[in-house]
């Protein structure tokens, strides 16, 4: 019947065109699909409900952010960085602001670095409710998903308070943030610190004791740590097989080696395990959060930014009536930094894995390359091979439970 | 366990490739090396195979153009010991004719598709390759865009004249 | 009875036990009250456009309760998202496989004309393959913005005449971008 299917890698099987009883059907799933949460196309083989053999399609919306990067001064990156993995957009803002200040070698306030700290964990909490929410609809329960979006959207609203924007926050600065948080922000902080416990409490009720549930994820699409590391995954998923590999805690940036977290680790590698993983690190990020919080009472108010005048934007009004500030703000808006020719790589924990940023720079107006290690890319890769043998509606949990953004995994 | 400096991990590597390790430098405390490409697959071995280094987990392969070197373009490795937490940089300058190097697919199946994005962005060939296809970008699109020469902009618009813009 | 809000009766003229108005009107009424929308979403907009669905902002309130996956059962298309030119005779086929009449939302930046991708890769706007009735500005747009562009476009379907599908500008319309009409 059916020609087989390109090979993708050595440990796919082949199957050959000579067989009469040969039933095999191609089928191809997406790039637009209601299963796939994104712009995900397979082509798989099936012979019945199972999937023999499967090739991934990847850059349906590849929208060439490295080379939109060498094309922008810095500054103007924070917002490509946004739509990279836009469902914690605050991680990657952070994670390319930390990038070329470990570049220019800017010394960073404690307060701002638990600012950041704070504003990093409430994106992971974000990012993890759309993950586990979207796992709970793909196994039937939709009710989870609508708890956990009402925090969610309180969580957007924290971000308005902080930076005006939901979604793609470009929050902060090179050297900080451009802005003190107000009031308004750490009393919604601490509001979201009491109510979402109890939601999350009575969301992981519902799932991790019932029965549909586990026979739905519990030793589905199992990976070793092995092949897990094979694959050079990270996050969540590759703590799930037992790895308990996160960069907080093996590289910490952003003073995190001062903050008391637990990296939980899962055993199986399994949809159940990277679930709880995933749970289990939305209660670590609260109480990060809620150390954070501790911490920054302590430390003198009002600094929100590093005395980096050469990097930091000025006040506005001061850009009107001072020689001096308007001098700063023009040389930072046209680009005329002096940045040291060197590379930078950076790393920080995305909500989905390392989310690396490598900065080569020449001395220039705008980085002369930039890549970034995105996360969803590399973990996306094994889809396609772990999938032979698995049920089509397997394949389709397991997806949901890689957390992949179609932003980032295009880039 | 024993911390793992750079020093030991450079003098472990001159051991047995003293020639082939040049332009050593620690930009922001980052081992940083230039090899060719005959020993890069060896020296990714021994990095990941021996017992005291470990350098288990590939973070990232990617290429950088530099139009004006005599060797314009440079592969470039990034591999994690997760065990001593130590990483390294690994270069590998390749003629503008010679775009060959070896695969690291034998060594990590997650190189396949970091390969395969080089390929698509800047035509590097990687000998022994599964499936070196395009990734990212239309199969038909016949340049490979992250070469300095191309520009950003889509050269075929028609809607963005000069005259919109004041210039 | 709950204080549900009836929508506006069209103008027409009305007597004891009988209300007269227009076909064109009473159609347009129900069609634009019973959208069913397509959400063709890749990107970051369709993150904010599940906020649109969910139980704070909730797109059902107009009508648009059933979001159809299918394009055989849609009339309202929403793009939302970056649009490669990889993606883009996706995009096209899904709109070839609306059945009549259909509509098209282009939500955000991207979508309406490229947004900040202004890159080899990325379609400078849907406009340029299928016709698109309303544009929902922002990078990404705010609910509020994509149910106001859901608002606005039900007041062109409830103002739309019937015979609108079978004139010749829109024949030349659909020409324009090399798309076959249904009917002739």
């Amino acid at each position: 019947m059916s020609k087989p299917i390109t090979r993708i890698s050595s440990n796919m099987p082949v199957y050959e065109d000579n067989d009469p009883q040969d039933e095999l059907v191609t089928l191809n799933i997406g790039p637009t699909h209601p299963a796939t949460h994104g712009v995900f196309q397979n082509v798989v083989q099936i012979d019945g409900e199972r999937i023999v053999s499967g090739v991934s399609t990847i850059g349906y919306i590849h929208r060439a952010f490295e080379k939109i990067a060498e094309h922008r001064p810095f500054y103007q990156i924070t917002p490509l960085t946004d739509r990279l993995n836009y469902c914690s957009s605050p991680i990657n803002n952070m994670g390319w602001h930390m990038t070329v200040e470990k570049l220019l070698d800017i010394e960073i306030p404690k307060r701002v670095q638990y600012m950041r700290v704070i504003v990093m964990e409430l994106a992971r909490i974000a990012d993890h409710i759309i993950c586990n929410g979207i796992l709970g609809v793909d196994t039937g329960a939709f009710s989870g998903f609508l708890y956990v979006m009402q925090e969610r959207e309180f969580i957007y609203e924290i971000y308005e308070e902080i930076c005006g924007a939901r979604l793609t926050t470009n929050i902060g600065r090179i050297g900080g943030f451009e802005r003190d948080f107000n009031e308004v922000a750490f009393e919604k902080i601490r509001e979201f610190l009491k109510r979402f416990p109890p939601v999350l409490t009575e969301f992981q009720e519902l799932f991790d004791r019932n029965r549909i549930f586990i026979e739905r994820t519990s030793n589905v699409a199992s990976v070793t740590a092995e092949e897990a590391l094979d694959y050079s995954w990270s996050g969540p998923i590759l703590r799930a097989t037992g790895v308990d590999y996160d960069v907080r805690a093996h590289n910490p940036y952003c003073s995190y080696e001062e903050f008391d977290f637990d990296v939980p680790v899962g055993t199986n590698g399994d949809v159940y395990d990277r679930f709880m993983v995933r749970n289990e690190e939305m209660w670590q990020s609260m109480r990060i959060i809620e150390q954070a919080l501790e911490k920054i009472e302590k430390e003198p108010k009002g600094i929100f930014h590093a005395d980096v005048p050469d990097f930091y934007l000025p006040p506005k009004e001061q850009v009107y009536t001072n020689m001096e500030a308007l001098i700063y703000h023009f040389k930072i808006v046209m680009g005329e930094w002096d940045a040291p020719k060197s590379e930078v790589y950076h790393a920080v924990e995305g909500a989905n894995g390392e989310l690396g940023f490598y900065l080569v720079h020449d001395g220039g107006r705008t980085p002369y390359r930039l890549h970034f290690r995105r996360p969803s890319f590399i973990n996306y890769q094994m889809f396609a091979p772990m999938s032979s043998g698995m049920l089509i509606s397997d394949a389709i949990i397991n997806m949901s439970s890689l957390n992949v953004i179609a932003g980032e995994l295009d880039a | 366990m024993d911390k793992l400096t750079n020093q030991q991990v450079l003098e472990k590597l001159q051991a047995q490739f003293a020639d082939h390790i040049r332009n050593i430098s620690e930009p922001k405390g980052l081992l940083t090396f230039e090899t060719d490409k005959d020993v890069v697959i060896d020296i990714l071995r021994l990095l990941k195979e021996d017992n005291t280094l470990q350098f288990i987990y590939l973070t990232d392969i990617t290429a950088v153009h530099y139009p004006e070197l005599a060797k314009p373009y440079a592969v470039v490795y990034h591999v994690h010991s997760l065990v001593f937490n130590v990483r390294v940089r690994i270069k590998v300058f390749l003629e503008k004719e010679q775009l060959n190097i070896p695969t690291a697919t034998l060594l990590w199946q997650g190189a396949n598709w970091m390969e395969r994005e080089t390929y698509d962005f800047f035509g590097i060939i990687f000998d022994g390759h599964p499936d070196l296809r395009r990734i990212l970008n239309m199969d038909d699109l016949g340049v490979f865009p992250m070469r300095k020469e191309y520009p950003l902009e889509d050269p075929n618009r028609v809607d963005k004249k000069d005259f919109y813009f004041g210039r | 009875m709950s204080n549900v809000t009836l929508s506006e009766a069209p103008p027409g003229v009305e007597g004891a036990g009988f209300f007269a108005t227009t076909l064109d009107k009473a159609i347009g009424l129900a069609r634009a009250n019973s959208l069913w929308p397509l959400p063709f979403a890749t990107s970051c907009c369709g993150i904010e456009f599940m906020a649109t669905m969910g139980s704070t902002y909730d797109l059902a309130r107009f009508g648009a309760e059933r979001p159809s996956f299918s394009p055989r059962q849609a009339d309202m298309l929403l793009v939302m998202g970056t649009i490669a030119k990889k993606m883009a005779p996706v995009l096209k086929q899904v709109y070839i496989q609306m059945a009549e009449p259909r509509w098209v939302i282009a939500v955000g930046a991207c979508a309406s004309s490229g947004g900040i991708f202004d890159t080899y890769s990325v379609l400078q706007g849907i406009d340029e393959i299928i016709p698109v009735d309303v544009y929902v500005p922002g990078c990404p747009p705010r609910p509020e913005a994509i149910l106001d562009g859901v608002l606005r476009l039900q007041d062109i379907v409830k103002n739309e005449s019937l015979n609108r599908r079978n004139t010749p500008e829109y024949k030349a319309l659909l020409e324009k971008y090399g798309i076959a009409t249904d009917n002739g």
